[in-house]
């Protein structure tokens, strides 16, 4: 009877019922780590990834079409929608670059709740990014810490202005409502309390030897790799390239905080992979916090209405604006053509192209590692379909 | 180096082969030219534009003349240039994915939302439209399709206001 059996398997093997090859493995797009509706074709040979082929569009909602379509102040609330981790940023973003088409001065006061909400919108966006990404390689008790202390700041924007994720806050000229009363004390409470969080964070992820095995020398991007993809913000910076527009080229009022720009120096293998991704997005908080400080100290009194314009009819031309965003260089490209509707808005959204080195960097990797890089890209499917 | 500076150092390597939009500090180059000038942007060691920030299509509203907007920066040396090629609806324009990997997707969505053709690119399809919608939505022509699918589009807007 056994030699029967074994001769069956002879049969079956002769037949190459276990087929060699290339396989392809869809993943998503509902998968819940891909963080959004994104779908990847994975070209796999067992369990080691070749190439991978990411599927766009699920959640494009024609921003840039809308924005052909709306006066210029009309357009803030789609900006929210791109980026929904940090709607601020995208606010910010897009009113800077018309205000540069206008060539708009603000008031001090304006400058500096606009640097200190998007400090803290920083850190709520760094706080999910870590959480989920620990969450990618199985720790879970961060993630409910971090979401806890995220809750803290929307609580803040809700306070600020009403909405906990969609802000409509910043304006072309200003922003839309003065800070409310103790929102600074609230604030510094806030800060005073998150601190020592951070550590806390440190002691039980970032230190954490799985963690490490997970996420140390696993999707390496060199440098000149990075520059090439156009990938920015924390996931540049963790390949060691010093490079922050908020130190380089301050805009608002950047050049009077004192801060540093953590850099990815391979503490824990190579200098560029997913740990060291992770931590820069850690150590920001940081930074952020002593931002914060600084800006609830030096904020000037005045009125924050005074700059909006009436009407917002910027001359023929074009502008492109660049901003550091919690995921990367944001940029806009704002073509005028006199009226109060622009002629052509294009986004250019940074986890877009932070997504498109996915395939690079994943190559010879195995699957699970996927979604360590992946999580360790911190992308946003709102700003990468729009 | 400042704009003046980046267009004086083209003029000496190619002369002619491009022209300047003065008060916008643009250079204007024709797709037949592309090629040349994009690979001396990216090679010439004085200029070195490594990091090509964003490609912009945009509609002219003649109905045929087409373009994109380069913006690039250079970490090294800290300046900025931004090229525009202009086309004629049907004109390809030279990829520069081989010098810059960024232009892969952004010339794909250019292609996807304007339909300018980029010739010698790796997989020019659509990338955030689906594979089978017709027409480029992004043109200043494109009409609103009254059926996808079988499904007809909802024409009455005005719950909206």
């Amino acid at each position: 009877m056994a030699e029967v059996l074994i001769q069956k398997d002879k049969q079956l093997l002769d037949k190459s019922v276990l087929e060699t090859g290339e396989m392809i493995l869809n993943m998503g797009p509902q998968h819940p780590s891909t963080h959004g509706v994104l779908r990847l074709k994975i070209h796999t040979d067992g369990e080691v990834v070749s190439k991978i082929e990411p599927v766009l569009g699920y959640l494009h909602r024609c921003f840039e079409k809308h924005s052909e379509n709306l006066p210029y102040e009309q357009i803030v609330p789609f900006t929210d929608r791109c980026d929904y981790l940090a709607s601020m940023h995208m606010d910010h973003a897009f009113s800077m670059t018309v205000e540069k088409l206008l060539d708009l001065e603000l008031p001090e006061r304006v400058e500096y709740i606009r640097v200190l909400v998007s400090e803290l919108q920083r850190i709520a966006s760094h706080l999910l990014a870590v959480g989920t990404f620990g969450l990618d390689v199985g720790a879970i008790t961060p993630f409910t810490w971090t979401l806890r202390d995220r809750e803290r700041i929307l609580d803040l924007f809700e306070q600020l202005c009403g909405a906990r994720l969609l802000y409509n806050y910043i304006w072309p000229g200003g922003v839309s409502h003065d800070l409310p009363p103790n929102f600074i004390e609230h604030t510094i409470d806030f800060v005073d309390y998150f601190e020592p969080n951070i550590d806390e964070l440190n002691d039980v992820l970032t230190t954490n030897k799985i963690f490490i095995e997970r996420s140390a020398d696993v999707g390496i991007l060199p440098a000149e790799v990075g520059i090439n993809f156009g990938v920015s913000g924390p996931s540049l910076r963790g390949s060691g390239v010093n490079w922050d527009l908020r130190k380089n080229e301050p805009y608002s009022v950047y050049e009077k905080f004192d801060f540093n720009v953590p850099l990815g120096k391979g503490e824990m293998g190579t200098a560029g992979d997913c740990w060291d991704r992770y931590y820069v997005r850690v150590q920001e908080m940081k930074e952020s916090v002593k931002i914060i400080r600084q800006a609830c100290e030096g904020l000037p009194d005045g009125d924050v209405h005074g700059s909006l314009p009436k009407k917002i009819r910027p001359e023929a031309g074009e502008v492109y604006g660049r901003y550091e965003s919690a995921r990367g260089d944001v940029g806009f490209y704002i073509i005028s053509n006199g009226k109060n509707v622009p002629l052509r808005v294009k986004m250019r959204s940074p986890a877009f192209c932070n997504l498109s080195v996915l395939s690079e960097i994943s190559e010879g990797w195995m699957i699970s590692d996927v979604i360590a890089i992946l999580g360790s890209l911190d992308i946003v499917l709102g700003e990468i379909d729009r | 180096m400042n704009f003046a500076d980046i267009i004086k150092f083209i003029e000496t390597k190619t002369a002619g082969k491009f022209s300047i939009i003065e008060e916008r500090e643009v250079i204007l180059v024709s797709p037949a030219n592309w090629a040349e000038i994009s690979t001396l942007l990216k090679n010439e060691s004085e200029l070195d534009f490594d990091y090509l920030m964003c490609i912009s299509s945009y509609d002219k509203g003649d109905n045929k003349t087409y373009g994109a907007a380069y913006n690039f920066f250079s970490l090294k040396k800290q300046h900025y240039l931004e090229v525009r090629v202009d086309t004629e609806d049907g004109t390809a324009i030279p990829s520069v994915t081989s010098l810059w990997q960024t232009a892969n997707w952004h010339e794909r969505e250019a292609y996807d939302m304007m339909g300018i053709q980029f010739e010698g690119h790796p997989n020019l399809k659509r990338i955030l439209l689906s594979d089978d919608w017709e027409g480029y939505p992004l043109r200043k022509n494109f009409k609103e399709p009254d059926y996808y699918h079988g499904m007809p589009v909802p024409k009455d807007k005005s719950y909206w206001e």
